[in-house]
């Protein structure tokens, strides 16, 4: 099944589109932004390939310089029972990624619970609100700069 | 009737308030304000095995408006402390709380931003109770301590002068 993929990858978008690595059987592509959406569609919908499965997605904080943010989306293909793992980073200054609800439904809440906790905006989204916190909550939770204890006030308690 | 009998041609004097007090502390209703997993234990305290109806206490009341005491169980966060809040609004006075728990007492485990630490921030509460979660006996002990403040007449959540002619802060609670 690996060989398969990297075959048909290397020959939809050419050799070393990707940064691909591999730890213990499982595959990682590092995928620019763009061209999510794209790889993804092809994930899903390639007869031979068919990861129809989107197990997760989830956002992650580098706290870095440079490629802040990373969105994570791990896919698994029922029929042929093989795992691929995506990853998208963006800069601090601009945390913008393609929405996948186009390619798998479940996306959506997956990315609206990511925009929650970490602020990264997902373009197109259909509805992209906030899951857990005050829809007027103005910070980020899960960012490395959060503090732990949250910021005193910033969500208003009933008058004892 | 037994009574009757006992005493007779006699008779008993009371205060009409520790009467009242005395009717109102062997009828707390509870509203269950069953938030998480303490709601499980709030369950067993109102099933037969613990069986709070031997204080007058099993009728759950899932409407405020029909209820005396709110039991806060669980783990309340910054967005459900406004639905407890309006909730305990909808309850008709004399109300009393009972916050069971860690988490509703203190946050508990839960030292982090989305969650309240201790419901007094926000609600007037009577009785504490410990536990993670707490035993049903605790929250039947609980019961027992506010029946002693219903009975000396004691609110936190009421207006003075409410249950009695004396302002409230002025008789200090004793030690409980």
């Amino acid at each position: 099944m690996k060989e398969k993929l990297l075959e048909k990858l290397a020959l939809k978008f050419g050799e070393s589109a990707f940064e691909t690595s591999e730890f213990r059987n499982e595959l990682t592509f590092v995928v620019p932004a763009n061209r999510i959406v794209e790889l993804c569609r092809f994930l899903k919908e390639d007869p031979d390939l068919e990861f129809d499965l989107l197990a997760d997605l989830f956002g992650i904080d580098m706290y870095t310089p440079h490629r802040r943010f990373g969105v994570i989306y791990n896919v698994f293909s029922m029929r042929n029972k093989f795992r691929v793992r995506l990853k998208v980073f963006v800069e601090e200054e601009n945390p913008v990624v393609p929405t996948v609800t186009s390619v798998w439904g479940t996306a959506n809440w997956h990315e609206r619970e990511t925009h929650d906790m970490f602020g990264i905006v997902f373009e197109g989204h259909p509805d992209l609100r906030r899951v857990y916190m005050p829809d007027s909550y103005e910070h980020y939770p899960l960012r490395k700069d959060f503090p732990l204890m949250g910021i005193p006030g910033s969500i208003p308690l009933p008058k004892k | 009737m037994g009574l009757e009998k006992a005493l007779g041609d006699s008779f008993l004097l009371t205060k009409l308030e520790d009467a009242i007090n005395w009717c109102r502390k062997n009828s707390l209703w509870p509203m269950p304000m069953g938030i998480s997993c303490c709601a499980i234990e709030m369950m067993a305290f109102a099933g037969p095995r613990f069986d709070s109806s031997r204080f007058g206490s099993e009728v759950f009341r899932f409407s405020p408006r029909q209820a005396d005491v709110m039991i806060v169980a669980g783990t309340t966060t910054y967005k459900m402390a406004k639905v407890v809040r309006k909730i305990y609004d909808q309850m008709p006075e004399p109300k009393w709380v009972i916050a069971m728990g860690a988490c509703t007492s203190s946050g508990g485990i839960y030292r982090t931003y989305s969650v309240v630490q201790g419901i007094d921030q926000f609600l007037p509460v009577d009785v504490y109770v410990a536990g993670c979660p707490p035993r049903p006996d605790n929250l039947l002990k609980a019961l027992m301590v506010l029946q002693e403040k219903v009975q000396r007449g004691e609110s936190k959540g009421t207006e003075p002068g409410y249950l009695s002619d004396v302002p409230l802060n002025a008789k200090q609670p004793a030690n409980i």
